[in-house]
This record gives structure tokens, sequence and C-alpha cells, in this order.
């Protein structure tokens, strides 16, 4: 067995430099095989050259993430959608 | 404005945890504070240019400006030498966050929770049992510490007069104190076996660790969900 990843909390550094909510909280649904459940839970494999994150269930790529000097790619396309918490407090502001 | 800004922080205090691991307490000026079990990034750069980071969980819950961390010293790392033999009182370095918001322990939940760490997977629990005993908590607390020798725990003096409702127990994988019951070895379930599967549990540790006894978490009936997992993997250290 292979164990030479991190997981989903790796990218709450990463992930914070873009958005303003903490995605590492969100459910994502994996493309590949349908699972759900929290990024944080993610296999990540990295850092170099990018963050790679894969579902724990299939192991299909879910997240890439890239940071070069000038910019971040995002790359999302195993993930089929995310649910993010959006507890009442934070709703109309 | 940067939505996760790089701020100056300013070595105020040090303490030995072990011959190889020292807690660093940072002074940051603008710091918004965290939840115990949140971590940070650590950046540093040489004069000429060139930087690297690590991430590292804070040891202590929020207080003030002040962050704390734990760093064990991975030898052939980049940073965690650095952190753990040079940096003196008064140096600087760059810190970031906090972030991370799943493997957090919240004082308001008053579940019972059992903590599960592996190695200097202890810091961020160590981070949730002070939250615990600041908040005046009463929910039941249970550590199981998996180190490979008795020297190796952090926070010994701390531990060995646990706070009310606090329960800790050690697991030794290679060498145990004199007249220890149980043998050297890993985690196994029996290690985690309790009266009771209605708890939030929270395992950190290197990967293969957090793998082990997470599984055997899931084995003894706990739910999936109620299971919080950070793994360190091989880090670059």
């Amino acid at each position: 067995m292979s164990i030479d990843y991190l997981d989903g909390n790796a990218l709450a550094g990463p992930l914070g430099e873009l958005f303003a909510v903490d995605l590492t909280v969100a459910v994502g649904t994996c493309a590949g095989c349908g699972n759900s459940g929290p990024v944080a839970g993610l296999r990540v494999y990295g850092p170099a050259p990018g963050l790679v994150g894969r579902c724990a269930g299939c192991e299909e790529v879910m997240v890439r993430l890239v940071r070069t000097p000038d910019a971040v790619w995002l790359d999302l396309r195993g993930t089929l959608s995310l649910r993010i918490p959006m507890p009442d407090d934070q709703q109309g502001g | 404005m940067r939505r996760l800004p790089w701020r100056v922080a300013e070595l105020v205090e040090v303490r030995h945890e072990t011959t190889t691991a020292r807690t660093l307490v940072f002074e940051v000026p603008g710091w918004p504070g965290h939840l115990a079990g949140q971590h940070v990034d650590v950046r540093l750069t040489a004069p000429d240019g060139y930087s690297t980071q690590r991430s590292y969980s804070v040891a202590a819950p929020e207080q003030g400006e002040r962050v704390e961390l734990t760093v064990e010293l991975v030898r052939d790392g980049e940073v965690s030498p650095y952190l753990t033999e040079i940096l003196e009182i008064g140096d600087q370095v760059e810190i970031r966050g906090p972030v991370g918001g799943w493997f957090v322990w919240r004082p308001e939940r008053v579940a019972p929770v059992l903590l599960v760490a592996g190695g200097s997977g202890m810091v961020p629990l160590m981070a949730m049992i002070r939250a615990r005993r600041e908040a005046g908590s009463s929910a039941p607390f249970r550590l199981i510490y998996s180190v490979r020798e008795p020297d190796q725990r952090f926070y010994l003096d701390e531990l060995a007069s646990p706070d009310p409702g606090l329960d800790v127990a050690y697991i030794f994988t290679r060498k145990t104190p004199d007249g220890w019951a149980r043998p050297p070895g890993r985690i196994m379930p029996p290690d985690l076996a309790g009266a009771s599967t209605d708890i939030d549990s929270f395992v950190c540790g290197p990967t293969g660790f957090v793998e082990a006894a997470a599984d055997q978490l899931i084995a003894l009936g706990h739910a999936a969900e109620r299971i919080r997992t950070e793994r360190f993997g091989p880090t670059g250290g």
C-alpha cells in the first residue's frame, strides 16, 4: 500500500489564498465513482510540481492545484460538485 | 489586500520538549486568532531570496497575538533543522494562517472525545486539550498517544497531571518504560476499545499510523463521519 500522501487538510493554505470560505470543510462528489466526502479527506500528493487531490474511494484525481510565480492553476474536472456549508449567520449579511 | 497574508512573526519564547523537538512561541502582530486543531504555514527566506515553507499545527488555543508551534526535527529537512536548532529569541520568520477548518475541536461541543496521536501528531491534539481546559469544558476527553520510546513524548509534565475528565494512555512502539505491562508494538484494536462508540474522534500522525488507527476505529463500530483525521505523510521537514 502506498502511504506517500497527505490529506486534504494540506490544501487549506493554498485554497485559502484563493477563496473566502474554507473549502476543506466542503463536501466534494467524485466525478469518477460518485463518492462524496469532505475535501479534507482527499488523498493529497505533492507538493511539487503541484498538489493533486485524489478520491479516497477510487483514487480518481478530483483536484489539481499548481502555483506558478504569477498565477494559480486550479483543475476541478474530477469533482462533480462541491457542497459548501453556509450557516445562517453568513447569509444576507 | 491578500486574503491570506504573510505576517512577520518574532520568536519570543522557547521550551524544549524532547532532545529533537521544541516549542516555539511567536508574537504575530495582526494575528486574527485560531481554533484548536488548525495549522499555519511558516516561510523562511534566505538572504539570497530563496524561500521555502512548511505547515505546522498550532499547539495552543488562541491567546492574543501569540502563536505556539511544536516542531520536531526532521533530519535532512529544509525547515525543521532551522526551527529546532538555529532560530533564537528575537529572530523573525513569516507565518500565514490559520488554515484548515475541518480538523478542529470547538469548546461549545459537549460530546465525548477520543484523541489518537502518533508521534508529533500530538501537537494539534494538545491544542484541543488546552482549549478544553481554558474553556472549563466538561466534555470527557480520552487521549491515546503512541510514540517510539518514552523520552519522545511531548508535554510530559503537563500530561502527567491531567485535567479532570481527561484520561491519558501511552503506547510505546519500540521501547517501554521498565515494568510497563503492554509490550512494545504498533497500535492495535484493544488499545482503542472503550465503553462507547458514541464519540468524536480526532486522529493525527504519520499517514500509515492514521490509516491503521482509523480503520481499527471503524472496525470497532465507530461511524466514519465522526472520525476526523490529519495525516503528515513523509514531510520534507
